[in-house]
């Protein structure tokens, strides 16, 4: 079979996951590419089981998918579906869990305790793996990086094609490393550091690329930090962001729910070794950042890359169309813009360590009047690791919301919407224009940061409220 | 899905770089479980002001824009959300293709999967486009795939397109038969898996 790509050259973490996922190559640029683990939400998996249904079509290989419910439902306490007012999401519910029975597939479904973002809840139950395909109807799906998997957001088209056949047609991305050096300073996380390669590449700067983080800082950083890094790298097009397995991520996996166990887990660890870019394999294009240089950042427009470190000012060339959304002008101070809302949830921010760091600023402070402050816990299991750590007393002492796990107000689709106008600090990944609420005003930071606006009411430096490192 | 063969139309000028899918396709449309009534979303916020009345301003909003087919727009068009209703969005829309330098990955596969042609050219060949658009004389554009050429009143831009892409688009036909012609070669790559992989065959 010369079908798929030879084994023979250097090679980068990507291609080598590609070789070994490859089905067979469809020209130059597709291959057919095999699915190890597929993850469904409620609003993007309806109509590929109904597609699925109407050329009556069995699912392949059930055991490989997993479904969760996290975009649409309230966070506040219900008991039962029918609480939910929402007609249209209640629906989306039912029908997933309907579509999950017919077929086999495990799901967390709201009642579950298991429950949360799709992002937060697979790998905490060691779903994730390195060296996997992960495939997920969600943009964000590039966060299993973190460990070393090949994950990528598809449609719905797609969801429909995985559960049928367990493959999907992909077109081979070009290697992009992403060299990440020195001491993070204080006051600075993942979040500051992929919202600085966003700026700096631009908004479609890794469009075309998959990318590989690597460097010393990018050793140093947790799981948690590195599924922040790669979570976000879609924010510059990079359909695919990978991080070479190690040692924290095998400490990170072992023994969680559904890790491999035993013989299975020794032969594991045995291969993921192997899951790293060869010493002279080539990428197409190499970006470096220093991360010492990093200042906490915020966006001000409503495109993620268009973020200044918080010490700045709104640009002077500030995109007109940008500026008049959000109701700022150029050579605005950052510290004088008052917000209306503080928001620490999604995805990208909503895992124990960034409770945890948020609640380090907001101990013994309290929420400027006027603001409306929200924390939702990235999953069921975060909220309750939490509260054993007593951190939701700090939140609630401090006049935050303490709410039920999901997407919530990360793009609004529940009832978590932010009126008309008001600002809103926030720890999630995209400041489009009516992401979170038509004419919502977003500013994208780290959860740290938007604790510290939330304590002050204006955009503020976080590192000020900071004690300095010991 | 609908053939694309030869198509004529209006092409409409989108120039802004960074249209994601939350402005092709706000959030409350997507509280569904199937695939129609979506027209009214496409593009809601930009085409509605708070009261539902139609923007005079916006583009698709005037003639003979309204009966667009064709969009030549700005850098990444489509990033953000996976959401696939804003595919159909458009479609319903009555867009046939979407025209511009560079197009977000996901939202590029979801067209190709609902046969809406989406082609990236240089820049060269979308400043012209888009001059011919802007003008309600010039705006009227064929894109014959089959020959990969688009004409406008002045010009004959030829466009490339890999070939399997172009034959599915041609013919209309299901992606998901087509992998399904080649059930053998999953369950030949399965079993190897099983073999060199055993733990990626025994989740617990
Ligand atoms: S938290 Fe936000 S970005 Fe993440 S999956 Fe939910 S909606 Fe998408």
């Amino acid at each position: 079979m010369s079908v798929c790509p030879s084994m023979t050259m250097p090679k980068t973490l990507y291609e080598k996951l590609i070789d070994q996922h490859c089905v067979t190559r469809i020209d130059a640029d597709h291959v057919l590419l095999y699915v190890d683990f597929h993850i469904m939400n409620e609003y993007t998996s309806p109509q590929a089981f109904a597609g699925l249904h109407s050329a009556a079509r069995p699912v392949r290989r059930a055991g490989a998918h997993l479904a969760v419910i996290d975009h649409v439902n309230p966070t506040r306490p219900i008991t039962d579906l029918s609480q939910i007012a929402d007609s249209g999401g209640r629906l989306q519910i039912e029908t997933l869990g309907q579509n999950c029975a017919r077929h086999g597939i495990e799901l967390f479904d709201l009642f579950d305790p298991r429950q949360g973002i799709e992002h937060v809840v697979v790998p905490e139950n060691g779903f994730a793996w390195p060296g996997m395909v992960i495939a997920c109807g969600d943009s964000h799906t590039t966060t299993y990086g973190a460990f070393g998997a090949l994950a990528y957001g598809i449609g719905t088209s797609e969801i429909e094609h995985v559960l049928a056949t367990q493959t999907l047609v992909y077109r081979v991305l070009a290697p992009m490393q992403v060299r990440i050096d020195g001491a993070l300073p204080l006051g600075v996380s993942a979040k500051d550091i992929v919202m600085a390669f966003v700026k700096d590449v631009g908004a479609a700067g890794a469009s075309g690329y998959a990318v590989e983080f690597t460097g010393s800082t990018v050793a140093a950083l947790s799981v948690e930090a590195r599924m922040t890094l790669c979570n976000m790298a879609v924010e510059a097009g990079a359909r695919a962001a990978l991080i070479a397995p190690d040692a924290t991520v095998f400490n990170y996996l072992q023994g969680r729910p559904h890790a491999p166990k035993g013989a299975d887990w020794e032969a594991a660890c045995v291969d993921w070794q192997t899951l790293q870019s060869d010493p002279d394999a080539r990428f197409a294009k190499t970006v470096t950042i220093d991360a010492s240089t990093i200042a906490p950042l915020v966006t001000w427009g409503t495109s993620p890359d268009q973020s200044v470190p918080i010490t700045g000012c709104v640009p002077e060339q500030a995109d007109a169309r940008a500026l008049d959304y959000m109701g700022l002008h150029a050579g605005q101070q950052l510290t004088d813009i008052t917000i209306d809302r503080a928001f620490i949830g999604s995805c990208t921010n909503a895992r124990i360590e960034d409770l945890r760091r948020a609640a380090t600023i907001l101990r013994g402070r309290r929420v400027a009047g006027g603001v409306t402050a929200l924390v939702v816990p990235g999953s069921k299991q975060v909220r309750a690791m939490a509260e054993d750590e007593g951190l939701d007393r700090i939140f609630k002492d401090a006049g935050f919301e303490w709410r039920g796990a999901g997407c919530s107000m990360c793009l609004a689709m529940n009832d978590d919407v932010i009126p008309e106008g008001e600002r809103c600090a926030s720890s999630t990944n995209r400041n489009f224009e009516g992401r979170q609420g038509r004419g919502a005003r977003t500013h994208l930071m780290s959860p740290e940061m938007v604790a510290a606006a939330a304590v002050t009411g204006t955009l503020t430096d976080v590192r000020t409220m900071m004690d300095p490192a010991p | 899905m609908t053939p694309f063969q030869t198509v004529s139309g209006v092409a409409a000028p989108l120039p802004m770089a960074n249209i994601d899918t939350d402005v092709i396709m706000p959030k409350q449309f997507l509280k569904r479980i199937d695939r129609e009534g979506l027209a009214i979303g496409a593009f809601h916020d930009l085409r509605f002001d708070e009261t539902g009345k139609p923007r005079p301003d916006f583009i698709l909003n005037k003639l003979p824009y309204n009966a667009a087919k064709f969009l030549i727009c700005g850098d990444n068009f489509g990033c953000g959300s996976s959401r696939e209703y804003a595919v159909w969005g458009l479609q319903q829309l009555g867009i046939r293709a979407i025209i511009a330098p560079s197009i977000a990955g996901i939202f590029f596969g979801n067209c190709e999967k609902n046969g809406l042609l989406a082609l990236t050219l240089p820049q060269p060949d979308i400043d012209h486009l888009m001059h011919c658009a802007m003008s309600g004389d010039t705006c009227m554009m064929v894109i014959d795939l089959n020959a990969q050429i688009i004409h406008t009143a002045s010009k004959r831009i030829s466009f490339d397109i890999p070939d399997a892409r172009k034959q599915l688009l041609l013919s209309g036909a299901d992606h998901v038969q087509q992998t399904l012609d080649q059930t053998d070669l999953i369950a030949t790559f399965e079993a190897d898996q099983a073999d060199r992989r055993p733990w990626l065959w025994s989740r617990g």
